[in-house]
């Protein structure tokens, strides 16, 4: 182990620091990757009318949708190891949710391979709607449990809360995954990941495709907008972390003028029509967002209702010599997936074929 | 919440013996495929080539059930298992996570090429595509396997200020002798899973008359790989985890033989029901001596019966443990018998004429699924009462919020979906297998959909 002195030397909550760093950037670089696909899903029946769209939107997710959900694993799998009460803790206090995200995670990833086994008209029909509204339901219920996350769980001294899926839509001490405060956010994280795979579809796609993605972008950039004001105004109220923490520390503005900056270039690229220019604003729209958030919330990685009992990154950190250990194998391990990542979308640049016989 | 542990239970064992059907015959094709891979670029034969593509087709449609029935595993540790997850996440979290890191983002990236990209890439191309991909599997399945390991026989670790288990030593977690050994029995099982589907299928065709030149190549392949295979299921990596059964979990290998009371020369029981009100088997079919033997390696050796071990640390399954060990022994005994058989015709030139061999080889196909359940079956009820191997007890770990009520509800909602799964999984494989390997309308157009939509370029 090279860095021994230097990682040695390391007190405070340096080491726990980064990892609730890297753990977030994994985070964001699985909504930012899967959520263009999932966008794309949810939109699929909107933008696609007939057979032959609809192949072109699932061969713009085809190649890459997968390895997109590999983030989610390996972010997942990183949480469990560097912060394992909070990972035990979220998982069974959202226990519900989590269970119907893997039901549609199951039903979306089994309809894109099913639905390219030739099975004729209905059987495409069938699988190609379950693709579209399990991808919808997704954004919706990740946008709701990073919402469940900012407002806090009902955490006790004993470290566990469980959460039934719905009480009396209020923010008191007993609430439920879904709240008003919960469904704003997962409809904000809807229109997001809209515009963020429309745009995509946009980049990917010629012809029709291309023409209904980009109208749709146009038109649910206002949504964002105006879905992003609320849910800011409204995170201000419910999370009081966040803004003693942007007045804590003013270099965090960066954060959420990242994300401002984000949605204004979007406009701007839709209107000067730079496909590419809009898609990659949508990722620091997206970027900014997600990550004023965890700004926000720092040190908390689970708020409590009532705050004594948060999960932070110092009460929820896994052993000193497993986290530093684990930095070594990380950054070896993301330096290989992102030589991987980039080998397979230069394999997949420019756009999908418009038709299935046309010639290399 | 006693009714909650034992739904917990059922739930995460329901959900891995789903899982475990794909992946299983995804690492033992994916050598396989490897193999056709090498000849059709050694001979340049067409031949290879398409058996190879028939059987990714194959590897792709088990690939995809495999992923999607996965991610609930991992979940499950944190949704079902919170308390274990909350004092043994900073050590197991650690291989579960390199799984993520190392292997799936490998498998992800490498497998849509492997899968489409083949014109694209050259043969030679392709064929890195193919290792990739066997690596990534192969790499997962040890990380798998280490984190159950470290479960079966602890290394590495320390016990922290409140209780909680904290990682000590990487490499001792990482190279734990007991996790080497489960690996090596477990990837041939695996390989014994593809060899077995890939046989069956070959003696289907020369049995059927269709594609009997792909079924030669099948049937070939299958026999002679799976015939190693077989024999070193039983020794060397059969017999070394028998031993460290005896050496380091020695209720479990008293409850897995069936033996009640301590013996000097231990006999080893073929046969028989244990009875858990007297204590006895009933109808055992026994080799006199040769427990203590093929224990200890001498006929008279001293083995502990499960009476000389207090009760609460006895399997809490002793039957079931007893079958599920006994099942997989029997099956991997008959697997030796099949494939020696079928390997000697295959050399004496008379394989392909003997159609009861074949019938055989066909009718065989679904047994390694069954093998490979029972010996994880055996592994994790023989690991019972405990959740880490004397350092947690398996009901200490369930989540302390969770209710029985929302666990049936969800084990509910899995048994469903997951029937659902099971009929298009076989609907789809029984097309494939009807559409055989020879270049026809079907495959050809399910080739070109996939190759021209997604690599256009």
């Amino acid at each position: 182990m090279g860095g021994k002195i230097c990682l040695g030397e390391m007190t405070g909550a340096v080491m726990e620091t980064i990892w609730f760093c890297q753990v977030s950037v994994m985070i964001a670089a699985y909504v930012l990757l899967d959520g263009f696909d999932l966008g794309a899903g949810a939109i699929h029946l909107l933008v696609a009318k007939t057979a032959e769209e609809r192949r072109q939107v699932l061969a713009a997710i085809g190649p890459v949708w997968d390895g997109n959900e590999v983030w989610l694993i390996a972010a997942g799998g990183t949480m469990y190891f560097a912060f394992p009460a909070l990972y035990a803790s979220g998982f069974s206090g959202f226990y519900l949710p989590l269970m119907i995200v893997l039901w549609l995670l199951i039903l979306r990833g089994t309809s894109i391979e099913f639905r390219n086994q030739e099975g004729g008209e209905v059987w495409t029909q069938f699988w190609d709607f379950i693709f579209s509204a399990a991808s919808l339901l997704l954004a919706v219920f990740y946008g709701a449990a990073l919402g469940n996350v900012v407002r806090g769980v009902p955490l006790d001294a004993s470290g566990y809360f469980f959460e039934p899926l719905w009480t009396n839509w209020r923010l008191g001490r007993e609430t439920g995954i879904l709240d008003w405060y919960t469904v704003l956010v997962g409809l904000t994280s809807l229109a997001a990941l809209v515009m963020h795979g429309a745009l995509w579809l946009q980049l990917k796609t010629a012809g029709a495709v291309n023409q209904r993605a980009t109208r749709l972008a146009k038109r649910v950039w206002w949504a964002v907008l105006s879905l992003t004001v609320m849910v800011t105004l409204a995170t201000f109220a419910v999370q009081p972390s966040v803004p003693a923490n942007l007045s804590a520390w003013p270099w965090g503005f960066v954060f959420p003028l990242l994300a401002v900056a984000g949605l204004a270039s979007v406009r701007w690229d839709l209107a000067k029509k730079s496909e590419t220019g809009a898609f990659f604003a949508s990722c620091a729209y997206l970027a900014g967002m997600l990550t004023s958030i965890v700004f926000g919330v720092y040190p908390m990685v689970l708020p409590a209702r009532d705050s004594a009992f948060s999960l932070t990154v110092e009460n929820a950190k896994a052993g000193a010599y497993g986290l530093k250990v684990g930095l070594v194998w990380w950054a070896i391990g993301m330096i290989l997936a992102a030589i991987y990542l980039m080998i397979v979308y230069t394999s997949f640049v420019g756009k999908v074929a418009a038709k299935l016989d046309s010639r290399d | 919440m006693g009714n909650a542990l034992i739904l917990d239970r059922l739930h995460f064992a329901f959900t891995a013996m789903f899982h475990y059907i794909f992946p299983q015959l995804t690492m033992g094709l994916a050598l396989l495929l490897l193999y056709l891979e090498t000849e059709a670029l050694r001979t340049g034969d067409e031949h290879f080539n398409r058996a190879a593509h028939f059987w990714a087709r194959i590897f792709g449609i088990n690939f995809a059930l495999g992923v999607v029935t996965g991610i609930p595993m991992e979940f499950q540790f944190g949704t079902n298992w919170a308390a274990f997850a909350k004092s043994a996440g900073g050590v197991i979290g650690q291989t579960l996570a390199m799984e993520g890191v190392f292997s799936f983002f490998l498998e992800s990236s490498f497998l849509g090429l492997f899968l489409f990209g083949e014109k694209k890439l050259g043969p030679k191309g392709h064929w890195w595509a193919a290792f990739l991909v066997w690596l990534g599997s192969w790499l997962s399945g040890y990380l798998i396997v280490a984190t159950d390991g470290w479960m079966q026989h602890p290394t590495g670790f320390e016990t922290g200020g409140t209780g909680e288990i904290l990682l000590s030593g990487f490499w001792k977690l990482l190279l734990n002798r007991w996790s080497l050994w489960q690996y090596a029995h477990t990837m041939i099982g695996s390989v014994q899973t593809g060899c077995f589907v890939m046989a069956a299928v070959g003696a289907y065709y020369l049995l059927a008359g269709k594609s009997e030149n792909y079924g030669r190549t099948f049937v070939n392949t299958g026999v002679i790989v799976g015939t190693i295979a077989a024999l070193l299921q039983v020794f060397p990596t059969g017999d070394m985890q028998g031993r460290l059964v005896a050496r380091n979990q020695p209720p479990t290998l008293a409850a897995m033989e069936g033996l009640f009371t301590s013996q000097r020369g231990a006999p080893l029981a073929i046969l028989g029901q244990p009875d858990m009100q007297r204590h006895q088997l009933d109808n055992p079919l026994i080799i006199p001596r040769m427990l203590s033997f093929l224990t200890y390696q001498t006929w008279s050796a001293d083995v502990k019966g499960l009476e000389s071990f207090p009760h609460d640390e006895w399997p809490d399954q002793v039957v079931l443990l007893y079958y599920s060990y006994h099942l997989m022994v029997g099956l991997g005994t008959i697997f030796v018998a099949v494939l020696s058989l079928a390997a000697w015709q295959l050399y004496r030139k008379r394989l392909y004429q003997s159609r009861w061999i074949l019938w055989t080889l066909m009718l065989c196909g679904p047994l390694p699924f069954i093998a490979n359940t029972a010996g994880w079956m055996t592994a994790e009820l023989g690991r019972q009462p405990w959740l880490i191997y004397g350092l947690m007890r398996t009901s200490a770990g369930i989540s302390p919020r969770v209710s029985g009520g929302n666990v049936l509800f969800t084990l509910i909602g899995f048994t469903g979906m997951y029937a659902l799964l099971a009929i298009l999984f076989l609907f789809l494989i029984y097309r494939e297998i009807e559409t055989g390997p020879e270049p026809n309308e079907m495959n050809q157009s399910a080739d070109q959909w996939v190759a021209k939509s997604v690599l256009a370029k």
